[in-house]
């Protein structure tokens, strides 16, 4: 029998109304033990009514007033019979409310386990499944917005009308095969051309996407460059709100790459702050200044930290030189002091210029924006429709696959059952993303859309 | 009830269906009644007097392939034969023939009537049942009860028929014929789920009432592509088709009746065909098309029928007449037989095996249209799937089962009983996900090995086969190896096939790879091309050339495919409580009882999801059973 699950299911955040959600068949049964009125029984209620009344501790005890939402299965999140307790008392209560149902019987509910039961009810389908799971993990604010129209089925919608698109084209040329000698509108080069390369641009766009939406939703891996104080460590303390890195005067002093996931804004940025690549014989320092150099390869964005102050010297020439070609941006610290720095040298190779104080904490908005657009991510519209998961990503770069492929085929001539295969082939990977079966698709399609049959 | 005797097999109806299992089972050395309700309607053809079409001729050429009949008696009375879908590529090439409907029943009953241990009978059926011992007895309306070992059910639309011309209803089989009225009561009460369908057929006419000096001619091809590998020489076509068209006032006559109509006064229950709708149908749903073709097909040599296809209604006598004559070169048409609709009894086919036999009750077996498809094609490949499989049983042979990736037979298969109909089924080639794999110039290829190992093939066919089999390799290896040296006379040929000329030696292969250039262009530089090569084999070696890269693909799918039809589900598996599947896969699992995962992942309604849980759970199944062994204690 299917395990009744409980959790907290907003925000763990102090302040504010908290929800506990407990689904499962034991539901009514077991907040009956926590939650008592005198005015009715939670067990008794119908679905979609609520009910006043107080939630007790471990030791029977009362915890806090609250009102108790009853579900009745399947007309719930999860599908299940489902009750929800809404407390005020913050998170402390929240939790001895919760540790009290788990003691009633409920098990704790694991990571999206509500998702994954109102999937497996039939509640949602796999994308919006998808979307909530990445919701409950989004960290940015974008992420968690882009998640949301994910829900909403902005993925789903987008996908919908590819399939559309594609389904067009697929039962086109299944009624032009099969009714050879019914009235179907002949298919044209050019109608096949035309549709094949619209659906193309659209599947390019939804897959840059996967890209861009990654940087709002994991994060970006971020190394923090620049010769010794230039002011890497107070950039990075400035940004994490503490004191890390070990900052001295004396150039060298940090030793290794710090790491820290901060939020700017929007973005989700994965510090390292490193030791410089500058050449050294302290072999101690020699190992930090490798692991620097190994961070930099690796690193989605870099920040190139100078000081205004001072002129640029072999060190600084050779970070730009090294970060040439890859996403990053030029950090000129300590505005308050007279500027020597080449402002001109560094935009002529490539780099964007933001101006910040490390220490009043200038510049951070610039920063954010310059980083969002360097990513490419101020360009995403999350009503859109945006690819989340891997699986999401496979099955519309093969979707992609298939469609050049059948391009392909049209231009060298060969016959349009070969084009058909890839056009399949395309519907297919769609549907993959929905469980559907293609030949019954495109089978149905040619039904609906053509007059055929003798 | 007095007892008829002791049989293998019963085949109950004598159509397309019941004809290739009766002589199936009886040639592969079963005992065998057949059962027909009146023996003038054996191999009867109650609709299109025409044979094969769009992936229909992939199943008609399959079922030769494998030792059936219907390609054979095609070629023998065929009045007009077409290869169709020729440029749109060789796997929609389909074959399609105009046939002499009587003559082609009189062939089929010829054969039956010559066939060794098969017995035709007249006989209504009315009632199966189990006896004791896993026997089947089957009971005669004259009170005869015959004892078999196994039964196929090849009803078509007699079980049950009721037939509709507009408000008038009456119960009775197809063409005029007596309904089976008693049998479908024996059935519901085996506890066979029971549905009823629906389908029509048009009216057929007077020719001499036709004026067809305004009409268009359609011809058959020449040379005339014959339908069985055995066939030599399958003489001219006989015949010509007419096209004429509907009208905006054919279209209102139509309109202005539509109450009149069995199927929109709420008559019908029966689920019509969605590929074979009626002239009232395609007028109501596509109401924007001002004109629907029709073909104007004769019925035989020896008849002035003539049939019109596109044409099929249930709207009153009268109102026929009338629509009918509002069409071009009918204006004085004269009805011999008026449209009808017909509704039947039959059976949801995912209750059989892939053998067709009923997983439920052994030795029971079902083809055609009790199984919920359509078309004589269609029926015919069930038929003499279910014949071969009911005759290895009673012989304690290993069922022969034909998956998707051997066959349109397969696909047909797989698609009734794996996702179910809901309205009577048709082939398609686009059902078909392997169909440059599955093409009909090479059924012999792909399944004659099998038919010869079942044993319907006989030895000269056999020999045939593997003559022809040799001349294709011996020509492949002639096209991968034959270098044409850069001449003027090679390049003039591209050129004007509008393909780039050549500066080096090419291969024979790769200018069969282009696809602009046919063996016949290169004729003339081709010179050491076997004088004698069939024109079938050069065919088919061009194809797989030119295919080889989607050929060679789908040959992956169609491994993989078989990799996961491989994976087996236990019969017993209880699919309610494995945790993590959807409700409805669940329901869906638990009906369909699939063979395999491969299956299961074809039922609608069955997400990847669903069958990662599967594969799971059965890992998770054998790693407890090897488990279990180890612990056994031993002695």
């Amino acid at each position: 029998m299917q395990t009744t699950i409980a959790a907290i299911a907003t925000a763990q955040a102090p302040g504010g109304i908290g929800v506990i959600r407990i689904s499962g068949p034991q539901a009514a049964e077991i907040a009956a033990r926590v939650f008592h009125s005198h005015r009715s029984d939670i067990r008794e209620i119908p679905g979609y009514t609520a009910l006043f009344g107080w939630v007790s501790d471990v030791n029977g005890d009362k915890a806090d007033e609250a009102i108790a939402l009853r579900f009745r299965a399947p007309h719930s999140f999860t599908g299940e019979d489902v009750v929800e307790l809404s407390c005020h008392g913050g998170l402390v209560i929240l939790q001895q409310v919760l540790a009290a149902v788990l003691a009633a019987g409920a098990t704790p509910a694991g990571p999206g386990e509500f998702t994954r039961r109102a999937y497996c009810n039939g509640k949602m389908d796999l994308a919006e499944a998808e979307a909530v799971m990445q919701m409950i993990s989004a960290r940015g604010t974008q992420a968690a917005r882009a998640a949301l129209s994910g829900h909403d089925g902005a993925l789903s919608r987008k996908i919908g009308a590819l399939r559309q698109e594609l389904l067009l084209i697929a039962s086109h040329l299944a009624a032009w095969a099969d009714y050879p000698d019914d009235d179907v509108p002949q298919i044209t080069e050019g109608f096949l051309k035309e549709h094949l390369s619209k659906v193309k641009a659209d599947l390019h766009r939804l897959l840059s996407t996967f890209d861009a939406g990654r940087v709002l939703r994991e994060g970006v891996d971020t190394v923090i460059v620049g010769r010794p104080n230039a002011g890497k460590s107070t950039l990075m303390n400035r940004l994490t709100g503490t004191e890390r890195s070990i900052v001295t005067e004396v150039a060298g002093t940090t030793r290794d790459v710090v790491e820290e996931t901060v939020q700017l804004g929007q973005v989700l940025l994965r510090l390292s702050d490193t030791a410089g690549i500058r050449e050294t014989d302290d072999p101690v320092e020699k190992i930090g200044v490798q692991r620097a150099r190994e961070k930099f390869a690796s690193a989605e964005l870099i920040f190139l930290v100078f000081d205004a102050s001072q002129e640029l010297n072999d060190e600084d020439r050779q970070l730009l030189t090294m970060s040439e070609g890859l996403p990053s941006i030029a950090i000129l610290n300590k505005t308050d002091l007279e500027e020597k720095i080449d402002k001109e040298y560094i935009k002529s190779n490539n780099k964007r210029i933001v101006y910040i104080s490390a220490r009043s904490g200038e510049g951070m908005q610039e920063l954010e924006q310059a980083i969002l657009e360097t990513l490419h991510a101020s360009e995403l519209d999350p009503g859109e429709g945006i690819l989340y998961t891997e699986r999401q990503r496979q099955d519309v770069s093969r979707c992609l696959q298939a469609v050049e492929e059948a391009e392909n085929a049209l231009q060298a001539g060969m016959t349009l059952d070969a084009v058909t295969v890839s056009v399949e082939a395309a519907v297919d990977a769609l549907l993959e993303l929905t469980g559907e079966k293609a030949t019954i698709a495109v089978v149905d399609e040619v039904f609906s859309h053509f007059c055929v049959g003798k | 009830m007095y007892d008829a005797g002791h049989y293998d097999v019963a085949v109950i109806g004598a159509g397309h269906a019941g004809i290739e299992a009766a002589l199936s089972a009886a040639r592969l050395g079963c005992r065998t009644v057949m059962f027909t309700i009146n023996m003038d309607a054996v191999g009867n053809c109650p609709c299109n007097p025409s044979i094969g079409g769009t992936a229909k001729g992939h199943l008609v050429r399959e079922i030769d392939a494998l030792g059936g009949e219907m390609g054979k008696t095609t070629d023998a009375c065929f009045l007009q034969s077409r290869m169709l879908n020729l440029g749109k590529g060789p796997a929609v090439h389909s074959l399609r023939a105009q046939i002499d409907r009587r003559a082609y029943s009189q062939i089929m009953k010829k054969k039956c009537e010559q066939q060794e241990n098969l017995e035709l009978k007249q006989a209504e059926v009315v009632a199966i049942s189990q006896g004791e011992n896993g026997v089947w007895l089957v009971d005669t309306r004259l009170h005869a009860r015959y004892t078999v070992k196994a039964v196929i059910l090849a009803t078509g639309t007699f079980l049950g028929g009721k037939v509709f011309v507009g408000d008038v209803a009456y119960e009775s089989g197809p063409d005029g014929m007596f309904p089976a009225a008693y049998l479908t009561e024996s059935l519901v009460k085996l506890g066979l789920s029971l549905r009823r369908f629906k389908t029509g057929t048009p009216a057929r006419v007077l020719r001499r009432s036709i004026d067809f000096s305004g009409l268009e001619e359609q011809k058959g091809d020449d040379p005339v592509i014959p339908f069985s590998y055995e066939t030599e020489n399958p003489g001219p076509n006989r015949a010509v088709c007419y096209v004429s068209w509907t009208n905006e006032e054919t279209h209102r006559i139509i309109r202005a009746n539509l109450d009149r109509s069995p199927l929109y006064a709420g008559m019908i229950e029966g689920v019509g065909p969605r590929y074979c709708p009626s002239i009232e149908d395609k007028v109501v749903r596509f109401s924007d098309k001002p004109r629907h073709q029709l073909f104007i097909e004769p019925c035989g040599l020896d008849t002035e029928e003539m049939y019109l296809q596109g044409m099929s209604s249930s709207l009153p006598e009268d109102v026929q007449l009338q629509f009918y004559r509002s069409i071009k070169g009918l204006e004085h048409v004269s009805i011999m037989r008026s449209a009808y609709a017909i509704e039947y009894d039959c059976v949801d086919p995912t209750q059989m095996q892939a053998t067709l036999e009923f997983t439920d009750w052994p030795g029971l077996y079902g083809a055609g249209q009790f199984n919920g498809s359509s078309g004589y094609e269609e029926a015919a490949a069930q038929g003499l799937v279910a014949g071969i499989n009911a005759a290895r049983k009673i012989h304690h042979q290993s069922p022969v089962i034909l998956d998707r990736a051997g066959s349109y037979i397969g696909t047909l298969i797989d698609d009734l009983i794996t996702k179910g109909v809901s309205d009577p089924y048709r082939m398609m080639t686009s059902r078909s996900e392997y169909r440059l794999v599955l093409r009909q110039d090479n059924a012999d290829e792909r399944l004659t090995p099998l038919g010869w190992e079942i044993g319907l093939i006989s030895p000269a066919r056999w020999e045939k086969f593997c003559r022809k089999q040799e001349w294709k390799q011996q020509e492949m290896k002639r096209a991968l190896s034959t270098v044409f040296s850069p001449s003027e006379a090679l390049n003039d040929i591209l050129v004007a096939r509008g393909t780039t000329p050549v500066t080096t030696g090419v291969h024979l292969a790769d200018l069969l790879r282009r696809p602009q250039i046919r063996y016949q262009d290169l004729t003339l530089v081709d010179t050491t091309r076997p004088a004698d090569i069939p024109d079938a084999v050069l065919e088919n070696v061009e194809i797989e050339l030119k295919y080889e890269g989607y050929i060679r693909r789908q040959k992956a799918d169609i491994e993989e495919m078989r990799r996961l039809e491989r994976q087996t589900l236990p019969d017993n598996l209880q699919y309610d409580t494995i945790d993590g599947l959807r409700m409805e896969a669940r329901e869906k699992l638990s009906r369909v009882r699939p063979q395999n995962i491969g299956q299961a992942g074809r039922i609608s309604g069955v997400s990847p999801a669903d069958i990662s849980v599967l594969l799971i759970y059965l890992s998770r199944l054998r790693g407890e059973e090897k488990h279990a062994k180890k612990e056994e204690p031993t002695t």
